[in-house]
């Protein structure tokens, strides 16, 4: 879908985005995340054509990036509001009008919008007359009115109660269903679990890391397992295949963090254990993408 | 282009809709009829005043009798009545006056006007006036003195100014340039700030409304910021036109139901008959719309690099400077040098030409000077739009960050 490329942008005195590059593959949702002022904003300008990158290029499907291609995605910014004396829905038909729909098929498709969200009887509704919350839902529609390939949201969750957050996550979902690939950038690493396929972490302007969220937490696996047991606390004879990290106790439950010796297996730590404790949990402990976040990031 | 069409929609409709538009657009007509009411009731009250009154002459010195001379609303009549009987009759006919001349009328305030209805001050002027020339004329024929040589020796001066052109003397109405110029003038000066704050306070609205972000998505900077530009231009020359219609209205209808011949402002409008009314409106609207295209711009840049516009000041003041400097000295210097050097050069500087050339417009300066100032004004706002437009583009995307001087330069060198 989208492919970035070497993409280099220097503002007086500090560089935003030194030689990053990523794939974003068609039909995923993919996160992109990094600490405040990482750079990402920039990247997204970028993509939207709002700003130019010094070197570099993007490929829309293949095509450089052009003027036509504004029409096929919707940007919903950090930054974001409506004018505030305009009526809602006069409001929408004016901004998808300028992303090159007619006057008939916007107010069409608004409708069916305000029924699906139930918010039919906003359409004349002032924005300042709106919720935050409220606002944001008809901020949303007017991102996605035009139907577009590409949908980026800089962080789509923030002023939303829980509820409304989900009714938006799942028009999220349902969007990629219908063909739709989402960029959308975060904070919240649990709504990158639990919505991304795919991330790329941006910090102090480079690209630290990208790929399958599967395969990224994966790869920071190293060898640490937690344990539950009951009975006596673990006396250890100084031949066990691992080295303690911690060891807790409460509720008559021992819990135990480890690191695998090299070499070393899960069933090896069993063997040593089983004779002297009853075990009631044992667990690799891969690390979350929040974990990975901080220590890319620290 | 079609994305500036619907940008210009929305920024003309969204203030054309407004009630305060309409407002000014009606307020200005109600005041101009008011105006005519107002002289309606004046011209009507003074015809009142004007009614001829009768005043009775008892001289009692027999050198003032028969020597009054009758004005357009003054009658005298001799009465020979002695002063009681004399008074009496001012019962009957309340609006007669009594003239009481004694015989000592040259000791202080000895002479008398009496009345039922208090004469208003151009009669006693008159009167005084009279009497004052009868009883010179009188002390001097007493001299010895030969009266009609006198008449004689005085003369009676008034000047015509006439200018002198090729298809002939034409008679030219000095206060009446003068006052097309400076009203001219004043409103190009006020409606440029107005509009042109209309078009940064939308600019600092979008940012603050962060809608801005959404919008740039869509289209380019440059692009919204000349739809806005145009938008207001439009709304303010819709304003303009209602103004001048409404106004034609109101005068034909003040013209006939006050049906007022002698109204002032018959007098007003023929003195302007010598003003070529066609060329200056159209001059008007060139130099309106070039100069605000050239200040909105700037106005536009300046919304787009603060967060407030109680931040605007300081960027605003140097700005307006060279406006406000010719604004100050057009009614005092310009007006009355327009063909000074420096009325030249500040009609020629695009920043100050909308008001120094129409100041001067009605003295008729040299039509390569216009032709220079006019030509300059499209490079100027050309020049303005574009510089704007660069600083624009970077000011809209940047949030809490108190732009300087040196930022704007920045801003404007950077690149896409």
């Amino acid at each position: 879908m989208l492919s970035i490329r070497n993409i280099v942008k220097q503002y007086a005195g500090h560089r935003a985005l030194d030689d990053v590059s990523l794939e974003v593959p068609a039909g995923q949702i993919f996160g992109l995340l990094g600490p405040n002022g990482a750079g990402k904003t920039s990247l997204i300008r970028i993509i939207n054509q709002i700003t130019a990158p010094d070197s570099g290029e993007i490929l829309f499907n293949g095509e450089k990036l052009n003027q036509s291609h504004i029409e096929r995605i919707g940007y919903m910014p950090e930054e974001r509001g409506l004018y505030k004396k305009m009526a809602i829905g006069e409001q929408i038909v004016y901004l998808a009008r300028l992303k090159g729909l007619s006057n008939a098929e916007a107010t069409r498709r608004i409708k069916n919008w305000f029924e699906k969200l139930q918010i039919q009887d906003w359409w004349n509704k002032k924005v300042e007359e709106l919720s935050k919350g409220m606002q944001q839902k008809a901020q949303f529609v007017a991102t996605v009115l035009h139907e577009p390939d590409l949908i980026i949201l800089d962080e789509p969750f923030s002023g939303f109660d829980p509820g409304n957050a989900e009714v938006i996550k799942n028009e999220i979902i349902e969007l990629n269903q219908k063909g739709a690939t989402i960029v959308f950038s975060t904070h919240r690493m649990e709504s990158v679990e639990e919505l991304c396929s795919s991330i790329a972490l941006i910090h102090k302007s480079h690209k630290i890391l990208d790929g399958r969220i599967k395969d990224i937490r994966n790869s920071y696996r190293n060898a640490t397992y937690v344990i539950e047991y009951s009975g006596n606390a673990l006396s250890l004879n100084g031949n066990q295949p691992f080295t303690t990290i911690d060891e807790t106790f409460s509720d008559e439950t021992h819990t135990l963090r480890l690191k695998l010796n090299e070499g070393a297996t899960s069933n090896d730590v069993l063997q040593y254990l089983i004779p002297q404790v009853s075990v009631n949990r044992l667990q690799e402990i891969i690390p979350s993408v929040h974990e990975i976040f901080i220590k890319q990031t620290k | 282009m079609n994305k500036v069409l619907l940008i210009i929609q929305r920024e003309y409709l969204s203030r054309v809709r407004k009630k305060a538009f309409l407002v000014t657009v009606f307020l200005v007509p109600v005041l101009l009829l008011a105006m005519y009411a107002v002289m309606y009731l004046i011209y009507k009250n003074s015809s009142e005043l004007n009614a001829i009154r009768t005043v009775k002459v008892l001289d009692e010195t027999g050198q003032f009798a028969g020597k009054m001379q009758n004005k357009s609303t003054i009658k005298f009549e001799d009465v020979n009545k002695p002063l009681t009987a004399a008074r009496k009759d001012l019962k009957t006919h309340k609006d007669d006056i009594l003239l009481y001349i004694p015989k000592d009328y040259e000791s202080l305030k000895s002479i008398q006007l009496l009345s039922e209805k208090k004469p208003n001050i151009t009669v006693s002027m008159a009167i005084e006036r009279q009497l004052n020339d009868i009883a010179t004329n009188n002390n001097m024929i007493a001299r010895g003195i030969d009266t009609s040589k006198i008449k004689d020796v005085k003369s009676n001066i008034s000047i015509s100014a006439k200018e002198v052109t090729d298809s002939g003397d034409k008679e030219s109405n000095v206060g009446a340039l003068y006052g097309v110029g400076v009203a001219g003038a004043i409103i190009i000066y006020l409606s440029l700030f107005i509009y042109g704050a209309q078009v940064m306070r939308g600019v600092i609205e979008e940012k603050t409304n962060r809608i801005i972000e959404v919008i740039v998505s869509s289209v380019k900077p440059f692009q919204l910021m000349l739809g806005k530009i145009i938008g207001v231009a439009l709304v303010s020359l819709t304003q303009f036109l209602a103004w001048i219609i409404l106004s034609v209205v109101v005068s034909y209808i003040a013209n006939k139901y006050f049906n007022a011949p002698q109204s002032p402002m018959l007098g007003v409008f023929a003195s302007l008959k010598g003003v070529p009314f066609g060329y200056i409106v159209s001059c008007f609207l060139f130099y309106f719309l070039t100069g605000f295209l050239l200040y909105s711009a700037l106005f536009a840049a300046v919304g787009s690099a603060v967060d407030s516009e109680s931040e605007t000041q300081q960027f605003m003041f140097p700005i307006t400077m060279p406006l406000l400097f010719t604004y100050l000295i057009s009614v005092t210097f310009l007006a009355q040098n327009p063909d000074s050097t420096l009325a030249f050069w500040l009609s020629i500087i695009p920043f100050t030409a909308p008001v120094a050339m129409m100041v001067r417009l009605p003295f008729d300066p040299d039509p390569w000077q216009v032709g220079l100032s006019m030509g300059l004004m499209v490079i100027g706002f050309i020049f303005t739009v574009w510089v704007a437009a660069r600083i624009y583009r970077v000011g809209i995307l940047m949030y809490g960050k108190k732009a300087s001087y040196s930022e704007l330069v920045k801003w404007f060198f950077y690149k896409e």
